[in-house]
């Protein structure tokens, strides 16, 4: 079958996105197969000016799972332009740049350098975060602030699409959705990490130096597919699904609940070539599941009402 | 080199980072000391068990043939000097001091020692840990104009890289720090290292032990639990 997909302005040569924190800038895996296989890569969280993260710990493992609380550490959006852009093959692989700052001007500001890049095919807004939080509250909890950020950055992204990516850690991810479509995003991405904590009892301290962090990984794909699942009632704006995607079938899933696209995040982390090889199973687990096409078979979930 | 037996599933979540202790043009060996469920899963492995492998990430030691070089491990940390001293040009320059608490024979010491100059500690009981620092004390004073490479528990990588200092050797040191994707992309595994900067702020970055690692010139990183620098 074909597995391109477009939506959003996008045309990808597969739905297989890698997730913003779990795959660079894609040259770190160059050795591990070739980055044109992939549909997209959304490159490490993306500031104005460059970061240095958070202490370390940074990370703990947890079952099924694991906590990072990176503090999206990167080298600031020059360096990522001059130094990393034109190293991807840009041309064949969609490289959408995740986004993060402190308030909407400087959202918008990020929006407009990135907006005349050619090699920059869309953005997607971290609003989720749940490391780094400006004025104690994180943008992605607040519809009114998510609705703020998506208008700023549409405002100044040109022709780029705007994907506004999610936090699971709210009480009414519907409500979240539908004030970033009102705002004018192009597509919604989710779930980013959700909230946790763990301890070492022995030490008697936290596990992580931030104390609390994002728990990733197959840990947490349930609670992806349910945010996924309620997302899809609530907007018509094209969603991107991931949390804890491992294998072809976890890819089917995420379409089949209303995905366009999937990103993989924490399995990159089980074997580097992760993603690649999902990329060439996805063709055999098509035909094992009697997919004929993803229109016919995105969000064609079955539920008995009653 | 990064391990993950398929036996892992998805628990244990991350593949161990190790050093290669032993290589041949069939085999690769690895010396594990069990630690927690990870290695647990690994040393309980049958023989043809799938292994998920990747690497060697990073760097090595430093091999200077014509500079006296002085081997510091604690514990596990001996690992990665085995292999290092049979492949060293001139082990006749090569000296080891070995410090661990179980018996001796649980490492591979005599066959470093079978090619180096070698000596071993074992700590036994309260006071025995002061003799052993007044002894790497003496050692790399007499190595000061040579070089040190050390390897072991961050309390005995404090103490190394704080007598070195004293003494002004040229120290390098290999780093364990908790990784995730072994490839430089998750940002988990990192240490305060210098770099070229215009202002005090700008004097650090926090690089990827995995892949700019693990060896670092200890005067270039900051270890946890150091003093903050000047």
């Amino acid at each position: 079958m074909d597995l391109s997909v477009s939506f959003a302005g996008l045309t990808l040569k597969n739905p297989l996105l890698t997730a913003s924190g779990t795959f660079g800038y894609g040259l770190e895996f160059v050795d591990y197969g070739d980055l044109r296989e992939l549909g997209g890569i959304v490159v490490k969280g993306t500031s104005l000016t460059p970061r240095q993260g958070n202490p370390m710990p940074r990370v703990a493992e947890t079952p099924a799972g694991m906590l990072n609380a990176i503090g999206l550490q990167n080298p600031g959006v020059e360096t990522f332009l001059t130094d990393y852009l034109p190293r991807l093959p840009w041309r064949e692989t969609a490289v959408i740049v995740n986004i993060y700052a402190c308030d909407a001007a400087e959202f918008g500001e990020l929006a407009g350098i990135l907006a005349v890049e050619e090699g920059v095919a869309a953005l997607e807004v971290n609003i989720s975060c749940p490391n780094v939080k400006a004025g104690g509250i994180a943008f992605g909890q607040d519809p009114l602030m998510a609705a703020q950020v998506t208008e700023a950055v549409k405002k100044r992204a040109g022709n780029k699409p705007v994907i506004v990516k999610l936090s699971p850690n709210v009480t009414d991810i519907a409500a979240l959705a539908r004030a970033c479509e009102v705002a004018g995003a192009d597509a919604l991405s989710l779930i980013n990490t959700v909230s946790g904590m763990a301890v070492d009892v022995r030490r008697r301290k936290p596990r992580l130096a931030n104390v609390i962090g994002g728990l990733s990984g197959p840990a947490i794909k349930p609670v992806a597919l349910r945010c996924l699942h309620q997302a899809r009632g609530a907007v018509k704006i094209p969603l991107i699904g991931m949390g804890g995607i491992a294998s072809a079938e976890d890819v089917l899933e995420f379409i089949l609940v209303g995905a366009h696209a999937v990103q993989i995040g924490t399995a990159n982390f089980l074997r580097p070539d992760m993603s690649f090889r999902i990329a060439r199973e996805l063709p055999g687990a098509c035909a094992c599941f009697c997919v004929d096409s993803w229109e016919s078979f995105r969000g064609s979930l079955i539920v008995e009402k009653g | 080199m990064m391990l993950r037996p398929r036996a892992f599933a998805l628990e244990p979540l991350w593949a161990r980072p190790f050093s290669i202790y032993a290589l041949t043009p069939k085999t690769i060996s690895f010396f594990i000391q069990v630690a927690g469920r990870g290695t647990a899963v690994l040393a309980g492995l049958e023989p043809g068990a799938p292994l998920t492998v990747w690497g060697p990430l990073g760097n090595a030691f430093a091999v200077e043939p014509e500079v006296r070089t002085l081997i510091l491990a604690g514990g596990v940390g001996i690992a990665p000097f085995a292999a290092y001293a049979k492949s060293h040009p001139e082990p006749s320059r090569l000296s080891l001091v070995f410090g661990c608490r179980p018996p001796v024979a649980a490492y591979p010491y005599k066959e470093i020692a079978g090619i180096a100059a070698a000596e071993h500690f074992r700590e036994r009981g309260p006071g025995d840990i002061e003799t052993f620092i007044a002894l790497l004390g003496e050692r790399i004073r007499a190595f000061r104009d040579g070089l040190i490479l050390a390897c072991g528990p961050q309390p005995f990588l404090l103490t190394v890289k704080r007598l070195a200092r004293e003494h002004g050797a040229r120290l390098q040191i290999s780093l364990e720090n908790r990784m995730a994707c072994g490839v430089g992309a998750c940002l988990g595994c990192v240490t305060k290292a210098k770099v070229a900067g215009d202002s005090p702020e700008q004097a650090f970055a926090n690089v990827q032990v995995c892949t700019k690692g693990p060896v670092f010139w200890a005067d270039q990183i900051h270890l946890e639990g150091e003093e903050p620098w000047t």
